[in-house]
């Protein structure tokens, strides 16, 4: 029979980017003392070295605390994060499934953005109760009234009874504490009824193997049984169940309904336990696994390949590893002419590609060289068929082409007004579709446009915020294809023409696209021994050229007193520099060449 | 038994010039203990004897070199004592080259010439940088024209003939007219010798850290001016043996072609270094290491073939067939022969039945070049 769990709340926090959500988490973790001052190395949440750098969290994450409110109970809260990033929706919504309610972080310097609004709607999608919170109310620029009348008015919730907090100083957090046993509902479950728990997280640890997180709606578990994921059948046994704790797993009984948890059952490969699928027991199988997740495709891809051959098995080991943890990231072999054996990766965006490789460099020490990324296009063949490709080396013979589709994306800028003509700019020049522009409130526009999802991944975002100081926001959906004609530009470096390079374009843009990447690649590429010419062509036709000079002289040291060891020493830089680069026939290419040619924008 | 060079690190500068990261201190009160330092090591070998053995003492020395630093400022009585002690330790060859670098800006150099001359020096190293005064200045170097023209009549009247001029080429501001300035005064001068360096910004000089401050030429225009030097100088007189060396026939430095033949020679004094039996050990840097009788730090062995191909090709002879036979047993690599190929259509390189040589636009780029015909040596065993 269905009870409800009066002492159990479910949460999540939902917030922008840099509105404070992991101070805010830090904060409730030290107040319900489940971490000591001391043991308080900022952010405990934010447990990846990238996240804390970014400020932002990629990983979703869960934490289960104990808080005795002011009517002298004891509640047990569990607080799953959420990633702030327009490309992690999908982590978001993996999140809120498990959750009955949330707290919603709005800067009271900053007021709504575009991203509390787009995490706003996910949460209401998932029937959660939102608690809105405004924070930073210690900064001098804070306004919390025109803030709370900003969520009031743009999201139409209450905001009365809002806290107003300062996470960093910690005043009023408290308050926030109070508000979500008072607000958010109780989970319902019956402990009985047979076992099924939501995947929302699942992380490898070399000793336990796969650590499934879960969301037990019904039934309990405990160590020993014989657990089933329901999508693919598999079965273990569990090794142990327990809670998340702030400091390290609490190994514990019993999962019952409406906790939060985890469980091990030596669990070897991530395929067998994925994020989404429905957790039950053997012995007593639910008969309907829960709904999964909005499940998002990845809509960027590119080819990541490492710098040095011989690391292409680690490299496939890496990328099966950050999979173990980020269902978004596909990959499956290819080959290119130029550089060998790699992958194809699919993300959820520019940023998350970004993340992706920094994760391989730094936590798997490897030097990668990656392609230029790409979204997938549908080519319309005469005959009849469609291909949809993911890799520029894969566009079909131009004479087989009936007509092409490319997929385009409604786009959502918040900004002060001032900027407003800017970001237009920016939007027009990259075959923006304007639709409207609403004033949210007298200091802030949203700009709505429709635009094609290969003119933002790439340096879109970037180019927004320099040209915006900062201040604008922005979100996308994509919401379809739409006819397109899409031709290919080549890259021939000393008449070679280099796979990795090249691209799919909007055939209007091809020739000064091509301009600026001849530029671009002759300002990136060193110097090379002997004069190399930089060709951009369309099927066989040389639209764009450039030469990259021919290096006249390198260091010529004095051998000082008789040190040949210095002049060895500079030998060997020279052949470690030489490493760093990547040959193509005799052009070396500094991996900064291949991210350079992204960078459209020149303001 | 092979005979042996001396070097002679003399850390002393008046200033620090604004391009130079060699080492050297100010402090006028450690001239006199750094000279007993160097008498004293040169008497007992206390500081090397691991690297260099007992018998070092009898080889004969048939060359001395005083680098720097500023020799010249350190004064020709500490210059002296050093010889007096190399002559009494060491068996020092009559027809030994003795050189003593000189700072034209160092006072009383007539007298210092003078009694360094008594004493057997007979080769000096002036460095004279540029001869156009105002780029003098941007070297932070004090003497004008007229001093360095007096300074090589000093050394004449005290009977060294055997000068060698410095030359600095890619100066702020520098253009190929006050470049030309300087190469005709050089050659007006009559000097047997020249070496020619091109600037090269070292980190953390002061140079360095105005850097954007100062108008460099560029790569194309540095390079033009190392092609109209050695073009210049070859045309006058002034033959290129190496990279940065040129000299009348016979006079070229017998002391640094040490270095490019993998000839030994032994360093004394702090940062100086040596390849004795060898092995290769430098000094460090500092001053109060030395006086302390710190041991030099090992840097292994020396003269293997790699290390040869480097040398060699430093000169403009280059890396001949006779050379390697004699010394290794082999000739020239074919896979080194055949990736010098590519360098040898686009003239950097010259490849006859002799052997293998840059040319003057090869030596520009020789370290790119070596380390990629280095390269190739992994491909084959030898």
């Amino acid at each position: 029979m269905k009870e409800k769990k009066t002492h159990i709340r479910n949460f999540s926090i939902v917030a922008h980017i840099d509105h404070g959500k992991s101070t805010l988490a830090d904060r409730l973790l030290e107040i319900t003392g489940s971490v000591s001052k001391r043991e308080m190395t900022q952010q405990v949440l934010d447990n990846m070295d990238l996240e804390k750098e970014r400020g932002i969290t990629i990983k979703a994450t869960a934490v289960r605390l104990d808080y005795t409110a002011k009517d002298g109970e004891t509640y047990t809260l569990n607080l799953i994060d959420t990633p702030g990033h327009v490309d992690f929706n999908y982590e978001v919504s993996r999140s809120l499934a498990a959750c009955e309610g949330g707290l919603l972080i709005v800067d009271a310097t900053q007021g709504v953005e575009a991203q509390t609004l787009a995490n706003t709607y996910l949460a209401l999608d998932n029937d959660l109760e939102l608690v809105p919170v405004i924070n930073k109310i210690d900064l001098p620029a804070a306004d919390p009234d025109r803030v709370a009348a900003e969520v009031e008015d743009i999201i139409g919730l209450d905001c009365s009874e809002a806290p107003r907090i300062s996470a960093k100083t910690g005043q009023n957090v408290e308050a926030v504490l109070e508000q979500i046993v008072q607000c958010i509902p109780c989970p319902e479950g019956d402990d009985d009824a047979p076992f099924k728990a939501l995947v929302f997280d699942s992380v490898y640890d070399n000793y336990k193997g796969v650590i499934v997180y879960v969301r037990v709606m019904d039934g309990t578990l405990r160590a020993g049984d014989t657990m089933r994921m329901m999508a693919t059948g598999a079965q273990f046994t569990v090794v142990e169940v327990g809670a998340m704790r702030a400091m390290g797993l609490e190994p514990c009984d019993a999962l019952r309904a409406g906790e939060v948890g985890y469980i091990t059952a030596s669990i070897k490969t991530v395929r067998d336990a994925r994020v989404g699928d429905t957790i039950t027991t053997a012995a007593n199988p639910a008969k309907e696994p829960l709904a999964g997740y909005r499940k998002v495709n990845p809509m960027v891809f590119c080819g990541i390949y490492p710098a040095d051959g011989a690391d292409y098995e680690a490299l496939r080991d890496a990328l099966e590893k950050l999979q173990l943890n980020d269902a978004a990231l596909t990959y499956e072999p290819e080959t290119s002419g130029a550089l060998g054996f790699g992958f194809r990766c699919g993300f959820l965006g520019l940023l998350h590609l970004e993340i992706i490789q920094e994760r391989l460099e730094r936590e798997y020490d490897l030097d990668l060289v990656s392609t230029v990324p790409s979204v997938i296009y549908k080519f319309h063949l005469t005959d009849d068929t469609v291909l949809e490709i993911d890799n520029p080396t894969k566009y079909p013979d131009p004479a087989m082409i009936a007509w092409s589709e490319e997929p385009i994306a409604e786009v959502h800028i918040f900004s002060p007004p001032d900027y407003v003509g800017t970001i237009m700019e920016l939007c027009q020049s990259r075959r923006g579709i304007f639709k409207n522009m609403d004033y949210i409130t007298s200091d802030r526009v949203d700009i709505h446009y429709i635009l094609p999802l290969n003119e933002i991944i790439y340096d879109f975002f970037d180019s927004l915020k320099s040209r915006t100081k900062g201040y604008a926001s922005l979100d996308y959906t994509v919401i379809g294809y739409e006819k397109s004609n899409l031709v290919k530009l080549d890259v021939l470096l000393n008449g070679d023409m280099v796979d990795a390079l090249s691209y799919i374009i909007f055939s209007d843009s091809a020739y000064s696209r091509a301009r600026k990447i001849a530029e671009k690649l002759k300002e990136h590429i060193p110097r090379q021994m002997f004069e190399i010419p930089v060709q951009i062509a369309i099927g066989g036709k040389v639209i764009a050229r450039e030469t990259i000079k021919a290096m006249r002289k390198d260091v010529l040291a004095k051998c000082y007193g008789g040190d040949i060891t210095r002049k060895k020493k500079l030998l060997e830089k020279q052949k470690e520099g030489k490493k760093r680069m990547r040959s193509f026939g005799t052009v070396e290419v500094p991996q900064e060449a291949f991210m350079a040619i992204l960078k459209l924008d020149d303001q | 038994m092979e005979t042996l060079g001396l070097y002679f690190h003399i850390p002393f500068c008046k200033s620090k010039c604004p391009y130079c990261d060699f080492y050297s201190v100010t402090d006028k009160t450690l001239f006199a203990p750094y000279k007993d330092a160097l008498c004293e090591e040169i008497k007992s070998l206390r500081r090397c004897r691991d690297f260099v053995g007992t018998n070092i003492k009898k080889r004969i020395v048939d060359t001395v070199y005083f680098g720097g630093g500023t020799p010249s400022l350190w004064g020709a009585h500490n210059i002296n004592a050093v010889l007096q002690a190399v002559k009494e330790n060491f068996t020092l060859s009559d027809k030994a080259e003795i050189t003593v670098e000189c700072n034209p800006s160092s006072p009383d150099l007539e007298d210092f010439l003078l009694r360094c001359a008594e004493n057997g020096v007979n080769r000096i190293s002036l460095g004279m940088q540029s001869a156009v005064d105002n780029e003098r200045k941007k070297l932070g170097r004090s003497a004008d024209r007229a001093k360095i023209l007096h300074t090589i009549q000093c050394a004449r009247k005290a009977g060294i003939d055997n000068i060698s001029l410095d030359l600095i080429i890619g100066i702020p501001d520098q253009t190929a007219e006050s470049l030309q300035e300087s190469l005709d005064f050089l050659i007006s001068t009559g000097v047997p010798h020249a070496s020619v360096y091109l600037l090269s910004i070292e980190d953390g000089t002061f140079f360095d850290k105005n850097r954007h401050k100062l108008n460099l030429p560029d790569e194309d225009t540095a390079a033009s001016f190392y092609l109209q030097t050695v073009d210049f100088l070859n045309k006058n007189g002034l033959s290129q043996y190496e990279v940065s060396n040129f000299a009348k026939s016979g006079f070229e430095s017998r002391h640094n072609s040490r270095y490019w033949e993998q000839k030994e020679y032994l360093g004394l004094g702090s940062a100086a270094h040596s390849f004795v039996n060898g092995k290769r050990f430098g000094f460090d840097r500092s001053i109060q290491n030395f006086l302390n009788a710190i041991a030099p730090e090992d840097m292994g062995t020396g003269g293997d073939f790699e290390e040869f191909v480097m040398l060699k090709m430093r000169l403009a002879k280059g890396l001949t067939h006779a050379d390697c036979k004699e010394k290794f047993g082999f000739h020239i690599p074919s896979a080194l022969l055949k990736r010098a190929e590519q360098y040898e259509k686009h003239k950097l390189l010259t490849i006859d039945e002799n052997g293998l040589s840059f040319t003057p636009e090869g030596f520009l780029l020789s370290n790119s070049i070596l380390s990629d015909l280095l390269d190739s040596l992994q491909e084959e065993d030898i």
